[in-house]
């Protein structure tokens, strides 16, 4: 068998090709053509624009090897199918760009200029730089394909390596920072160079993974086997270390991160407690709401309002200690009132109602009506830190904010697992189950849900409390839609359902992408954010819908008997092996 | 125990219950059967208060129990299994069992947060009812089962999952949809017993829906015949199995001419 098939190899690199298209046509590459990662020659607009085709490269000849059947032998097949996905690729780059340089489009696709055909032909002109456009790409494919010659362990390492050299390429800002904390700024600055990694560390990064992962993977298994014991005592023993672990890694991380780096731990903190809030309504209960902002806008305008010294109508001047329980028993009173009217819809019409509800919220505080109250659209400003002691927690020291929003995490998550593991939490997980069969074994449908509701409020208000005193000045416009919308995907790209899937999600949505208005570790992508959310949205959806730290309830629900029936034909060369593996892992 | 008089229920022009009369005394077991699409089901629907009756009355206990919540039913002391299997497959079969006795039990939000002794106790104490409720039937539910989903369990353990799970909400009242659908002979058989043991041991009355009419012959003390949502016989199996009216609604008039 020494044919490929032509088809499947076309479909790939025309899939690459459309990839390029798309990320020069919204910008990407020409953004960041010159930011470098490994210095002096790889930048990350490149690594942008080419990353699909070694990846296409790989799947044109990525058959599933059949129990029973010979799998088909390894050979010039998968390089030359490889080079044909990569060369139908770069023929579609190259069509596109000879349509771009010949025709002006930039009326419509404002991102398609001179430079860019500049850049991608390297100064050439049309005719002669097109040959680079091809030929990078079909290299790159064939480079796929040639990663069937090698074995499976191999093939992870190499993976691996390049993916973990990018990664610290990436995230220069961590590794200089946290180098520079424990008094090795000057490795830093050796191995870093205008942001970019230096070639020779990356390849001892590459080197370094590369030897590691064999011996980590084992470890992997270990730490498993360790948190999930089959003896129910060493379980929890076992976990109460691993918790004690992850307090005191919590405690001595901020020392660890410069101010820059633990504001942006601190909004993590603050999207988690309100994801775990969501994740209750969402996770446990199986209520789609999007209308969460709401409660986060009603606790951060309590304490605004009660706190401020130029709060618009009062002028009381309460501790944020003091407003804390008022704002909470509002969120409650808002949690009673906007879910009393929805509960008993379901599905669409919840979410539709519920987003119509957090808008509403919105523009009454926005209102000129409520302006005397709430200041309308000047919003309150010079909201007081809060009061610990002697000292003040407030957003200029974001190491306190920190520690505060941990603090407050970890009731929530507490909350959260303690809720989960009682009556309460089997009638919710019932009622997402089956709701009429839910109502027939004797469990009151609506007040259980409105108990959801009421929880999810109260964290949401807890949230919108601690972000008035560390912006110290809240408008209507810090309560988009926008704010419930990535909640909601902090809960979906975690886990829902899952609390460490959760903390996945937001440190990994809001510390690296970052908030809707909060910038991100990638502070960088910022325009770019939202096109990214969706992305990985939708890659989300598609191949792993449970999350990636899912419940272990969750991910039997959506993958059902499919998975066992499936697992045989994971093979080693299974397709997630080279996909776009989470940073995380 | 429960009295039904001039029970309605209609779906457009469909009559699936048009005025049916009977009551269920205390320790009876009563069977419902009736060709498919007498409204038998209807029936459970509407006494469990999934359905709303379009007229007539549902006393239980001496008090009328129409336009109540379906949790408020179950709290009276009404639980029910559903002809089409409906577990909460994702769950556990231990989570199963303790979810029904919702009703039955107290602790709410603020002790579960604070993990209050009270709450510990009743914790403690709706594992082990629920666990006694599923060494009812043997082995099969127990052990290694408990920490089971529902949905990897076969058929017939399914059905019995669901009869555990009605005992759990502690009913007075216990009706059963098919139970034995869709179970090899032996273990209808053993399901049979079963049913007699729910009224002897456990002391539920109990109404059973079955097409089964070995089960029901075994079973009943009196059975009720439905067909177009009207009752058309009643009494002991031999009375019933003999009655012209029966016979005719199952197997139809027989022709006039050949």
């Amino acid at each position: 068998m020494t044919g490929f098939d032509l088809r499947r190899s076309l479909r790939w690199g025309l899939i690459a090709g459309a990839v390029m298209v798309f990320t020069c046509a919204v910008g990407l590459f020409e953004a960041f053509e010159d930011r470098l990662l490994v210095y002096p020659f790889l930048s990350l607009g490149h690594v942008l624009l080419l990353w699909f085709l070694p990846l296409a490269g790989y799947q044109a000849t990525n058959e599933p090897v059949l129990e029973g059947m010979e799998a088909p032998s390894k050979g010039l097949r998968n390089v030359a199918a490889g080079l044909v996905a990569g060369l139908a690729g770069g023929i579609l780059m190259g069509v596109f760009t000879a349509v771009v340089d010949a025709f002006d489009v930039r009326d419509v696709f404002v991102r398609l200029s001179v430079r860019l055909v500049d850049l991608l032909t390297h100064g050439w002109g049309v005719p002669g730089g097109l040959v680079v456009i091809v030929a990078v790409p079909a290299l790159l494919g064939m480079a796929g394909g040639m990663l069937h010659l090698v074995s499976a362990s191999v093939r992870r390492r190499l993976i691996l390596a390049l993916e973990w050299a990018l990664v610290v390429a990436l995230l220069e800002q961590v590794f200089s920072q946290v180098l520079r904390q424990i008094r090795l700024g000057a490795v830093g600055d050796l191995i870093f160079t205008r942001r970019a990694l230096e070639w020779w560390a990356a390849l001892a990064v590459a080197a370094l993974v590369a030897f590691l992962s064999e011996r980590t993977r084992g470890g992997i298994g270990r730490i498993r086997g360790y948190l999930f014991a089959a003896d129910a005592v060493r379980r929890t023993r076992n976990s109460i270390w691993s918790a004690l672990a992850v307090l005191a890694f919590l405690i001595v991380l901020p020392q660890l991160l410069g101010s820059l780096l633990s504001e942006l731990l601190a909004n993590v903190g603050l999207f988690l407690l309100m994801g775990l809030g969501l994740n209750i309504v969402v996770g446990l209960a199986g209520m789609l709401d999007l209308g969460y902002v709401a409660f986060f806008a009603v606790g951060a305008y309590t304490v605004g309002v009660l706190t401020s010294p130029i709060s618009p109508r009062f002028d009381l001047e309460w501790s944020w200690w003091a407003a804390l329980p008022v704002a909470i028993l509002l969120s409650v009173v808002a949690g009673v009132l906007v879910g009393t009217p929805v509960i008993r819809m379901r599905g669409d019409y919840l979410a539709i109602v519920t987003l119509g509800f957090g808008e509403i919220v919105r523009i009454l505080f926005l209102s000129d009506w409520l302006a005397p109250t709430f200041g309308g659209a000047q919003g309150v400003r010079n909201v007081p830190g809060i009061p610990v002691g002697v000292a003040e927690i407030r957003g200029s020291q974001p190491v306190g904010v920190l520690y505060f929003a941990f603090g407050l995490v970890l009731v929530a998550a507490w909350v959260s697992w303690a809720l989960q593991e009682s009556r309460l939490g089997r009638a919710w997980t019932a009622i997402r189950e089956d709701e009429t069969v839910a109502a027939a074994m004797g469990i009151n449908v609506v007040r259980a849900k409105l108990n959801a509701f009421i929880v999810g409020a109260i964290l949401a208000g807890l949230g919108g409390a601690l972000f008035a005193a560390k912006v110290g000045s809240i408008f209507p416009s810090s309560f988009e839609l926008l704010v419930s919308i990535i909640v909601l995907v902090v809960v979906i790209v975690g886990g829902m359902g899952n609390i460490p899937g959760v903390a996945v999600g937001a440190v990994l949505l809001i510390g690296v992408l970052g908030g809707p208005t909060q910038p991100g570790l990638l502070a960088e992508f910022a325009e770019f954010k939202l096109l990214i959310y969706g992305a990985l949205l939708v890659f989300m959806m598609l191949r792993k819908p449970e999350g990636l730290l899912p419940s272990v309830r969750r991910s039997r629900e959506l993958r059902g008997e499919e998975l066992s029936q499936d697992a045989w034909l994971d093979g080693p060369g299974g397709s997630d092996e080279v996909g776009a593996r989470p940073v995380e892992g | 125990m429960l009295e039904i008089g001039g029970l309605h229920k209609s779906f457009g022009g469909v009559h699936a219950l048009a005025g049916v009369d009977l009551r269920v005394d205390e320790g009876e077991i009563v069977s419902v059967i009736g060709p498919n699409g007498a409204g038998k089901t209807s029936f459970f629907n509407v006494v469990t208060g999934l359905y709303l009756p379009d007229g007539g009355d549902i006393m239980f206990e001496g008090r009328s129990i129409v336009g109540l919540e379906p949790s408020a039913i179950t709290e009276a002391g009404i639980a029910r299994t559903f002809q089409n299997v409906r577990l909460f497959l994702n769950m556990t079969v231990l989570e199963n069992v303790m979810v029904a006795q919702h009703c039955r039990t107290r602790a709410g939000a603020f002790r579960a947060v604070l993990r209050t002794p009270f709450l510990r106790t009743e914790e403690a104490e709706i594992e082990a009812r629920a666990k006694e409720i599923l060494s009812f039937f043997g082995t099969r539910l127990v052990g290694y089962r408990f920490d089971q989903p529902a949905l990897s369990l076969s058929y017939a353990n399914r059905r019995r999952l669901e009869i555990a799970r009605a005992m759990a909400t502690r009913p007075k009242l216990l009706l059963l949809d098919e139970p034995v659908a869709g179970m090899n002979p032996r273990e209808t058989a053993e399901l049979t017993g079963l049913i007699r043991k729910l009224r002897d041991e456990r002391g539920f009355t109990v109404v059973v829906i079955e097409h089964d009419m070995r089960v029901v012959r075994d079973v009943s003390d009196r059975v009720i015949v439905l067909d177009h949502g009207v009752k058309i016989a009643e009494g002991s199996y031999d009375d019933v199995s003999s009655n012209e009216a029966v016979v005719e609604a199952y197997l139809g008039r027989p022709a006039e001419a050949g």
